[in-house]
């Protein structure tokens, strides 16, 4: 542990949690005329916390820091995917805007929602206690729920925060029960601790199990992989655009750090077990999910079905880490996960943020259809949404075929060689999917001649998304060291 | 910048300004612009040539920088005997289908110049490139514009045709990238091409790792039985389009073979039931394609199979592995490159002016257009292999090559010469010679001044290089020799 001001890894997230009240007690006041006011101090908000956790890291130079009794740690990895949280967070917010201004959904619970969220998040990144894994994930969850419902009139949307929330408190059930056992099995919810104890053998190893068996199942469903994955395509469905947009992005960084925290932090000495569970899971996901998007007609469940092939895909590099017991290849392959999150994160973002800038009163740009002839109405978003579509595809020169690329080889290093080629099967069969899409932009006449009404803010925001995904294309390197450098630091694994 | 870099990089630079400024309103302008930009990077590669060291079978204009030092990947180019004349095929043809579809495409004209230029290149970087990685993303990266060509301005069946030819050759794509990984890791964590052909690999290692690679080129090449997508994309593409597909896209699988599978695997490559395999298969595409081109009634059809029949000379002039049957192969795939072009662009001139490929909507076009009968005679015969023309070069010395391997391969491969003069001759015949069939024909115009120039500088390089073929011999032979001395080398 680094001698540090005590509270310092954590500034960002009480920073985070004094203006999230402050927004809701500002809003709360605020003349109508001046609602704006809380857009734009929730992006200062994410702005702040953004500087702020990059001045934790020129703090603790990269070195793992831990706070609160050591239930809290800010290492490279949490930091890094906090920085891309609030980033992706912020970009989420931005896009949303004039979708929900137009559905009168642009109130001040929205943002205080959304930065509780955020901050439930930042606290499963940097959890390094059960407890508060839980209570990060809690409040996550919890907002996420009201945020899917926060269209109180559409029935669509009220079943589905009904079924997320059903089925979302079922999983953190099994999630609880599986931590309780785990607790049972070695006294220490503390995950370094609880490491420590499995590593000396003399924790009972029956009780271990039984208790994987309910983690990875809570797990996967936070994930959304098969099969645990009945909510995501009804989720994303039903929810208004901009809350799928919210749901598909940032989350997912959280629910990864939650189980590398779980999984790789805590249980690396049950790798040998969980790492077959997860197999099945991805197998099954990368399978179904490419599969099922194939007969979908409408965009958000098509993208639904693909978060779970690419879920899947991601669990590849979680499961390639450890061989016969050898742990030296494992930041190469948990790195290679990490890359694959934070590259889906891009891409979602990229996609929905698109049928968000598609979209106007009145009009949900959510079916496959409403597509067609893009590329004749606005060029450039064609261009974008071609790139987004091609990097999901994994096709290069764009960023989709490296993160893919580099989940390959760590499953190809283990030897599985059977199983890299059904990932570049199920991939081939998803490519279907996407190319379908550019086919209806580039290949199709358009239908809707409307003109396309996003505003400045969100055509320059969704050019930089999309070009991202090209020059990070070009560029992988860079990206790709961060995640290794931030996996080599990860306590089991640093040398 | 190194000049392999100026060749990949300006053509995709041109493209993206295409892109970005283009719009329909002023076509002319773009059109211009692009024709400026495909001159300006075909003057690029000349130098290449011009100053190509024929006693070297070394890598020659490398260019290395770091790229991806997570994976030890380089931005490593490089240009030797076998590969230097398809960077300037590619840039060449590139600039005649410009030129060739300058009144034929009519609608977003800067975003078809564009995926033209930058496919463009994207396969010289195929070809350039010495880095495993490096060469699959520009492998992949081929099949985006190809896709938006064929869909956008394609037939009416282009969807289709699109898609299956994407998925097709991305299916074939990914297990060659496995493979590619699985070389990574046996290699001690190199993607170079020279740590590649010097890792030892055992004999079921590399038979595996061949059918990898088999997957990827012999979709694109495309070799029988894998070739249903080829006859689909040809017919439904633009004319610019099938021109780059047969001249230039066939070639990159033919150039998979020689520069990965025979170097990185010789010893499962000389396998005699691996080349056996390869040889059968040639052979197969050689004869019973030859016979299918022969019964096709639209004539994008037929030359597409024509080229599959052609492609078939060269996967059987590598596997022969001799000095005539490897460099044979090679002059093939340079001389096929420019008839076949040649072949698409006569169909799309009558095809602007009759909108049918039917070869029964033909007949006595001689009458009315004498000046394109003339030309189109040139290339016809070139693509049955008249001697005097680049057409004849190839295919003799593959039927050498493969004399002396086997006679009876030989005796098959011969059979071409008969059947691509049945095809070919009897299309030119029905579209060509006779009486005037109908009052469309009665009116066509003769090729005007920009049509006879495409088809004229083609012209040219058949002549040229079927009278004088030895700038290709011996740029080819020092590396060809030495590729061939690799592989008898083995591995094991």
């Amino acid at each position: 542990m680094t001698d540090l001001p005590i509270l310092l890894p954590a500034y960002a997230e009480i920073l985070l949690l004094g203006m999230g009240s402050a927004i809701l007690l500002v809003d709360l006041f605020l003349p109508e005329r001046l609602r704006g006011l809380t857009y734009w101090l929730s992006l200062a908000t994410l702005a702040a916390c953004f500087v702020l956790t990059v001045e934790v890291v020129r703090a603790t130079g990269g070195q793992s820091a831990y706070t609160f009794g050591g239930m809290f740690v800010a290492d490279l990895m949490a930091n890094v995917l906090k920085l891309l949280t609030y980033a992706a967070v912020a970009v989420s917010l931005v896009y949303s805007r004039r979708y929900l201004a137009q559905r009168g959904m642009l109130c001040g619970e929205f943002f205080v929602l959304a930065l509780f969220a955020t901050l439930g998040m930042a606290v499963m990144i940097s959890a390094n206690h059960m407890l508060v894994l839980y209570l990060g994930l809690e409040l996550m969850s919890l907002c996420l729920y009201a945020m899917v419902a926060l269209n109180r009139d559409s029935a669509l949307s009220t079943e589905a925060a009904m079924k997320y929330f059903v089925l979302g408190a079922l999983a953190s059930g099994l999630l609880l029960y599986g931590m309780s056992m785990l607790y049972g099995a070695t006294a220490t919810l503390d995950i370094t601790q609880m490491a420590q104890v499995i590593a000396t053998g003399r924790a009972n190893g029956v009780v271990l199990v039984f208790g994987l068996v309910f983690v990875v199942a809570g797990l996967a469903f936070k994930l959304g992989v098969v099969p645990f994955h009945m909510w995501i395509p009804d989720v994303y469905h039903g929810a208004p655009n901009a809350m799928t947009l919210f749901i598909g992005a940032a989350p997912k960084l959280a629910a990864f750090a939650m189980t590398v925290r779980m999984l790789v932090n805590g249980l690396i000495d049950l790798a040998f077990d969980w790492q077959q569970m997860l197999m099945i899971m991805a197998v099954l996901s990368m399978g179904i999910g490419n599969l099922a998007a194939i007969a979908q007609t409408n965009i958000k469940r098509m993208l639904a079905y693909s978060t779970i092939s690419h879920m899947g895909f991601m669990l590849l590099g979680l499961l390639a880490g450890v061989v016969g017991g050898n742990r030296l290849s494992a930041p190469d392959a948990y790195s290679a996960a990490m890359f694959y999150s934070i590259v889906y994160v891009l891409m979602s973002l990229g996609a929905f943020g698109m049928v968000l800038a598609l979209s106007r009163a009145g009009f949900e740009a959510e079916d496959l259809e409403d597509y067609k002839g893009l590329n004749q109405r606005d060029p450039w978003y064609a261009f974008l949404m071609l790139l987004l579509m091609f990097s999901l595809a994994g096709v290069p020169p764009t960023v989709g075929f490296y993160a893919k690329l580099s989940v390959l080889d760590a499953v190809v290093k283990t030897g599985q060689i059977w199983l890299a080629v059904v990932a570049v099967i199920f991939s081939l069969i998803g490519a279907f999917y996407y190319l379908r899409v550019v086919k209806l932009m580039y290949f199709d006449a358009p239908q809707d001649t409307a003109p396309i009404e996003s505003g400045a803010d969100v055509r320059w925001l969704l050019s930089a998304n999309g070009l991202a995904v090209l020059i990070l294309g070009v560029m992988p390197g860079g990206l790709m060291a961060l995640c290794l450098v931030a996996m080599q630091n990860l306590y089991p694994l640093a040398r | 910048m190194g000049l392999l870099s100026a060749a990949i990089w300006m053509p995709i630079l041109v493209g993206g300004v295409l892109l970005a400024l283009g719009r329909d309103e002023h076509a002319g302008t773009v059109r211009w612009f692009a024709l400026v930009g495909a001159v300006a990077s075909f003057l690029v590669t000349i130098p290449l040539i011009t100053g190509f060291d024929l006693a070297s079978a070394a890598m020659q204009y490398q260019e290395k920088l770091p790229w991806i030092d997570r994976f030890k990947v380089f931005y490593h180019l490089g240009v030797d005997g076998i590969s230097v004349w398809f960077v300037l095929l590619t840039s060449f043809i590139t600039l005649v289908v410009v030129i060739a579809g300058w009144e034929a495409i009519t609608f977003r004209v800067n975003q078809y110049m564009a995926a033209l230029l930058i496919l463009s290149g994207i396969m010289i970087g195929v070809f350039c490139a010495l880095d495993g990685l490096l060469f699959y993303v520009f492998f992949e990266a081929t099949l985006i514009p190809m896709y938006l060509v064929i869909g956008v301005w394609g037939g009416p069946n282009r969807v289709y045709a699109a898609v299956k030819f994407f998925l097709y050759t991305l299916l074939g794509s990914l297990l060659m990238l496995v493979a590619f990984i699985y070389l990574y890791n046996q290699s001690g964590g190199s993607f170079a091409l020279a740590d590649w052909y010097r890792v030892p690999l055992s004999m079921a290692a590399q038979v595996w790792l061949f059918f990898a690679l088999f997957a990827a080129f012999s979709v694109k090449v495309p070799m029988w039985p894998v070739h249903t997508w080829l006859p689909d994309a040809h017919v439904e593409a633009p004319t610019g389009g099938s021109a780059v597909l047969a001249a230039i896209m066939l070639k990159l699988g033919a150039y998979g073979f020689i520069r990965f599978s025979l170097p990185i695997l010789p010893d499962a490559s000389r396998d005699p039931y691996v080349s056996g395999f390869m040889i059968t298969l040639s052979l197969i595409a050689v004869v019973y394609i030859g016979l299918v081109a022969l019964v096709q009634a639209d004539l994008k059809k037929l030359i597409a199979y024509s080229s599959i029949s052609h492609m078939g000379f060269v996967t059987l002039g590598f596997f022969i592995f001799n000095a005539y049957g490897v460099e044979g192969a090679l002059i093939q795939m340079i001389s096929h490159g420019f008839v076949s072009a040649a072949m698409f662009l006569c169909v799309g001139v009558m095809y602007d002016r009759m909108h049918s490929r039917m070869i029964a909507d033909y007949g006595g076009v001689v009458n009315t257009m004498p000046k394109f009968a003339a030309l189109m005679m040139l290339f016809a015969m070139a693509n049955c292999g008249l001697p005097a023309t680049s057409g004849f070069v190839g295919e003799f010395m593959v039927i050498l090559g493969a004399m002396q391997f086997n006679f009876w391969v030989a005796f098959l491969a011969a059979t071409t010469l008969i059947f691509g003069a049945a095809y070919t001759l009897w299309m030119y015949k029905r579209v060509i010679f006779g009486a005037i069939a109908n009052d469309h024909v009665a009116e066509l115009e003769d090729i005007n001044g920009r049509e006879t120039l495409v088809l004229g500088c083609l012209a040219v390089a058949v002549l040229a290089f079927g009278l004088y073929p030895a700038p290709l011999t011996e740029v080819m032979h020092v590396s060809v020799t030495d590729l061939l001395k690799h592989v008898a080398a083995g591995k094991l």
